[in-house]
C-alpha cells in the first residue's frame, strides 16, 4: 500500500521535473555560455525519483502486496523470490516503468560522458529526450499505471505465467531495453545535431559510442530471447519468425545499418541524410516494438495478452514523434557533405552502401510480414498469418550477394580501390565452392541454392579467418563480428540441413524403433518443486552407433496459474544438441514425445556472442585511444 | 551535357527506384503464395470448393473427442455450430486439452476431415486465440 503511494507520487514528481527541465533548457539555450548546473541536478533528481518509483514496484512484488493491481495480476506468494523480482518487468506496466528508468539513466550518462560537446547541442538533446520521457510518463500515469489499487485486497495473486519463470527471461527484457532505449539517445542527438547543423566527423565518432552500446545490448538481448525460446517452448527451434521476435529484429537491422553508415560518415562525411533517417527509424522501431509486444496488438504464439485500448495513445505519440522528426529533417537539414565527385565504384563505401540496400530490403520484408496481417484484419477483418516460408523465400536468395560483398568489402580501400595482388580472393573462393560441394553433394532437393549459399558463407568465413591470422588490417572488431556472422549463417544452414526429428506417442514401458534411433520409455517419477509438481520421464535413447544415453525430460504442473509446461532435456556437445521433450495429452496413457538431434546448435549461440563481442571491442578500443 | 555529379545522382535515384519496384513485386508475390488464411468449421461448411492451400482452423476441442495412438492424435474442433475431424501427427503443445481453444494448421481432405501439420501453442490458461474468440462470438 505504502509503496504504491510513494511509487505513484514519485512518478508524478518525475513528470514535473521533465517540465521544469524543459523550461530551464529554453532559458539556458538562449544564454548558453555555460551549462546551467540546475539542469544537471534536475536531471539527476528526475532519475532519482524514477528509481524510487521503480524500487517501490520491486518492493511491492517482493512483499507480495496484492492491493497493487499489477502485483495481483502477475505474482503469487509461493513464487520464488527471484521470480517475484523478475515479475516487475514481466508485464506491460512494469516493463514501461523499466523503459522510463533506462531513459532517464541514459540521459544522465549522456551528460556525464559528453563533456567536450557544445553546450547548445547537449541542451537540445536533453529537450528531445525529455519529450520522449514526458510521453512515457503520461502514457504510464494515464493508461498503464503500475500502482493501481484493488480494494478489498485479494488474499492471493494470479501468478506469473510459468513459461516466463526462467533465468534467461529474467534478464532478457532489461538487456533488450538497454538496446532499445540506447537508440533514444541516438534519436535525440541526431535531431539536436540536425537542428544545429553540426553533423560532422567529430559528431559521428561521438555518437558512434552510443550506437555501439545499444547495438551490443540489442544483440545480446535478442540472443537471450532466442535461447529461451529454444529450450522453453519445446519446439527445438531458435527463430520462428513470430511477430514478437520480428519486432526486435527490425530495430537490430536498422541499427546495424546505422552502425556501418556512421563509420562511413566518420571517415568521409557522406551519407548524412541517410544517417539521420536511420537513427530516427531505429528509435521508432524500438519504441513501437515494445508497445506492440506488451499491448497485445500482435497475435503471437508467445502471447502476453492484455487489452489493446492503449493503442490510440501509442499511435498519437508515435505519429507526433514521426512528425517532429520529419519537420526537423526537412527544415533544418542542410547538406554540407563532401563532394560526390570523388566517388568510385570499387571502394569500401560502395560496398557498405550496397549492403545497406540489402539490409533495408530485409527490414522491409520483415516489416511487411509482421504488420500486413494487422492491416488486413483492420481493413477486411480477414484473419491471416504469414509463415516462415514467406521470409525464407524472400531473404535467403539475397543473402548470397550480401555475404560476398561482406567478404570483399572490408578488403577495399576508402574512395578508390583496385583488385591487384589479390590472388587469394579467387583461390579462397574456389576452395569454398569445392568444400560446399563436398558437403551438400548427397542432397537431392535444393541442391543449387544450398551449395551456393554455403559457398558464400564459407568464403566470408575463410576471408576473415585469413585476416585474423595475417593481421594486415588493424580492424580487429570488424574482423571478429564478420567472422561471427559467417559462423552464424553456416551453423544455421548446417543445423537446418542435418537436423533429424522423431515424433511419436508412447506409453510407459514402450519402445520406439527406427533405423537410426531406438527410444525406450523406461518409467516415470514424480517430484515436488516450490510452486509446481513435476512428472519426470526416464528415457534411454540408442543411436545408430549403439551408444545409449539417458534423458530425463520433465512436465511441470504449476499451481498458480494452473499451467503445464514442458522442460526439455538437452544434451549439448560441440557437434550437436540432443533434445527431448514430452507432453501428456489429457486423460490418456500416451505421452507425446519429440526427440531431435540438432547439429551445431551451440555454434549458433557462440557466433552471436562473437558478433556482439566485436562491437564491444570497438567500443573499448575507442575509449582506450582517447 | 550534365556533369558527373548530376549523372551520379540520377543513377542513384534510378537504382533506388528499380530496387524498390523489384522488391515490392517480390514481396507481394511471395505474400500471395505464403499467406495462411484462418477459417472456422462453419466457414468451411460454407465453402463451395475445397481449398488446396494450407489453412488454419480454430475453435474448441470437443469434449471426449481426443483419441491417441502410437502414430497420431485425433480430435474434433468445434465452434458449437459445426465441427470438423482432425488427424495430426506431430508434437502436441502443453495447453492442448479438451474444451480449450485450439488452432490447427494443415490441409483439408474434405469438408469433414482435416489433416493437421501443426498445432499451435498458446501459453496462457485464460488466453484464447483472437480468431477463436471472434469465431465463437459470431455464433
Amino acid at each position: 500500500m505504502l509503496y504504491s503511494v510513494i511509487g505513484y507520487y514519485s512518478l508524478i514528481l518525475g513528470l514535473c521535473f521533465s517540465l521544469i527541465l524543459i523550461y530551464f533548457s529554453i532559458i539556458n539555450f538562449r544564454n548558453s555560455k555555460i551549462l546551467d548546473t540546475k539542469i544537471l541536478s534536475f536531471t539527476f533528481l528526475q532519475f532519482f525519483f524514477v528509481i524510487i518509483s521503480f524500487l517501490c514496484l520491486v518492493l511491492s512484488f517482493v512483499f507480495s502486496d496484492f492491493s497493487n493491481e499489477t502485483v495481483f495480476n502477475n505474482s503469487h506468494t509461493t513464487k520464488p523470490l527471484f521470480y517475484k523480482i523478475a515479475g516487475t518487468w514481466g508485464n506491460h506496466e512494469g516493463s514501461l516503468l523499466l523503459w522510463l528508468f533506462v531513459l532517464t539513466l541514459f540521459i544522465l550518462i549522456f551528460f556525464l560522458r559528453s563533456k567536450n560537446q557544445p553546450i547548445k547541442y547537449k541542451i537540445l538533446t536533453l529537450v528531445f529526450q525529455q519529450i520522449i520521457i514526458i510521453g512515457f510518463f503520461v502514457f504510464l500515469i494515464m493508461t498503464s499505471n503500475p500502482f493501481n489499487y484493488i480494494y478489498p485486497t485479494p488474499e492471493e495473486g494470479l501468478g506469473l505465467n510459468p513459461i516466463l519463470q526462467d533465468p534467461a527471461l529474467v534478464i532478457h527484457p532489461p538487456i533488450l531495453y538497454l538496446g532499445y532505449v540506447g537508440s533514444s539517445i541516438i534519436f535525440s542527438s541526431v535531431l539536436a545535431a540536425t537542428t544545429l547543423n553540426m553533423i560532422s566527423k567529430n559528431w559521428a565518432s561521438h555518437i558512434k559510442k552510443w550506437v555501439l552500446i545499444s547495438w551490443f545490448f540489442l544483440t545480446i538481448g535478442i540472443l537471450l530471447g532466442s535461447i529461451w525460446a529454444y529450450y522453453e517452448l519445446g519446439w527445438g527451434g531458435f527463430w520462428f519468425w513470430d511477430p514478437v521476435e520480428n519486432v526486435s529484429l527490425m530495430p537490430w537491422l536498422a541499427l546495424t545499418t546505422l552502425l556501418h553508415c556512421i563509420l562511413v560518415l566518420e571517415k568521409k562525411l557522406i551519407l548524412t541524410s541517410w544517417v539521420i533517417i536511420l537513427s530516427i527509424t531505429t528509435f521508432l522501431l524500438s519504441m513501437s516494438g515494445t508497445f506492440l509486444v506488451r499491448s497485445g496488438i500482435l497475435n503471437s504464439v508467445h502471447t502476453f495478452a492484455s487489452d489493446p485500448q492503449r493503442g490510440l495513445f501509442i499511435l498519437i505519440f508515435l505519429f507526433s514523434l514521426i512528425f517532429l522528426s520529419l519537420f526537423i529533417f526537412f527544415f533544418f537539414h542542410k547538406n554540407n557533405e563532401n563532394n560526390l565527385s570523388s566517388f568510385f565504384w570499387l571502394s569500401k563505401e560502395t560496398a557498405i552502401i550496397i549492403n545497406n540496400w540489402f539490409m533495408m530490403y530485409f527490414l522491409s520484408v520483415v516489416l511487411i510480414g509482421t504488420i500486413y496481417p494487422i492491416f488486413l484484419d483492420v481493413l477486411s477483418s480477414q484473419k491471416i498469418s504469414v509463415g516462415p516460408p514467406f521470409y525464407h523465400k524472400l531473404i535467403i536468395p539475397f543473402l548470397i550477394p550480401f555475404l560476398l560483398i561482406m567478404a570483399i568489402g572490408p578488403k577495399l580501400k576508402w574512395i578508390r580501390s583496385n583488385l591487384e595482388n589479390k590472388i587469394y580472393l579467387i583461390s579462397l573462393l574456389v576452395i569454398s565452392i569445392l568444400l560446399s560441394y563436398l558437403i551438400v553433394k548427397n542432397f537431392e532437393y535444393n541442391f543449387l541454392i544450398n551449395s551456393i549459399l554455403i559457398s558464400s558463407a564459407l568464403y566470408l568465413f575463410f576471408m576473415n579467418l585469413r585476416d585474423f591470422f595475417i593481421q594486415k588490417y588493424q580492424n580487429i572488431s570488424q574482423n571478429i563480428s564478420h567472422f561471427g556472422f559467417s559462423l552464424l549463417i553456416l551453423s544455421i544452414l548446417f543445423n537446418n540441413l542435418f537436423s533429424t526429428e522423431v515424433i511419436t506417442n508412447l506409453k510407459v514401458g514402450e519402445t520406439f524403433e527406427s533405423s537410426k534411433t531406438k527410444i525406450i520409455f523406461e518409467n516415470v517419477s514424480q517430484r515436488t518443486g516450490k510452486n509446481y509438481e513435476s512428472i519426470i520421464g526416464n528415457f534411454s535413447i540408442q543411436n545408430s552407433k549403439g551408444k545409449v544415453e539417458n534423458f530425463l525430460p520433465e512436465l511441470r504442473i504449476y499451481n498458480q496459474p494452473n499451467i503445464v509446461t514442458s522442460e526439455a532435456d538437452i544434451k549439448t556437445t560441440l557437434i550437436s544438441d540432443k533434445f527431448i521433450v514430452i507432453n501428456l495429452v489429457q486423460n490418456q496413457d500416451y505421452f507425446n514425445i519429440r526427440y531431435q538431434v540438432k547439429p551445431f546448435m551451440i555454434w549458433i549461440w557462440l557466433s552471436v556472442v562473437l558478433i556482439s563481442f566485436g562491437g564491444l571491442i570497438s567500443l573499448l578500443k575507442k575509449k582506450y585511444e582517447k | 551535357m550534365y556533369g558527373r555529379k548530376v549523372k551520379l545522382r540520377f543513377l542513384f535515384i534510378a537504382i533506388a527506384f528499380i530496387t524498390l519496384i523489384l522488391s515490392a513485386f517480390l514481396v507481394l508475390k511471395s505474400l500471395e503464395e505464403n499467406v495462411i488464411y484462418f477459417q472456422s468449421p462453419s466457414e468451411i461448411k460454407l465453402l463451395s470448393e475445397l481449398d488446396k492451400k494450407k489453412i488454419r482452423i480454430g475453435g474448441m476441442v470437443k469434449k471426449n473427442s481426443i483419441s491417441i495412438t502410437a502414430n497420431e492424435v485425433k480430435f474434433i474442433i468445434t465452434d458449437f455450430k459445426n465441427e470438423i475431424n482432425v488427424t495430426y501427427t506431430g508434437a502436441v503443445p502443453n495447453l492442448f486439452a479438451e474444451e480449450k481453444g485450439v488452432v490447427a494448421e494443415g490441409f483439408l481432405k474434405d469438408k469433414n476431415f482435416f489433416s493437421a501439420t501443426k498445432i499451435l501453442a498458446k501459453h496462457d490458461e485464460n488466453y484464447m486465440p483472437p480468431e477463436v474468440k471472434a469465431a465463437l462470438k459470431e455464433n
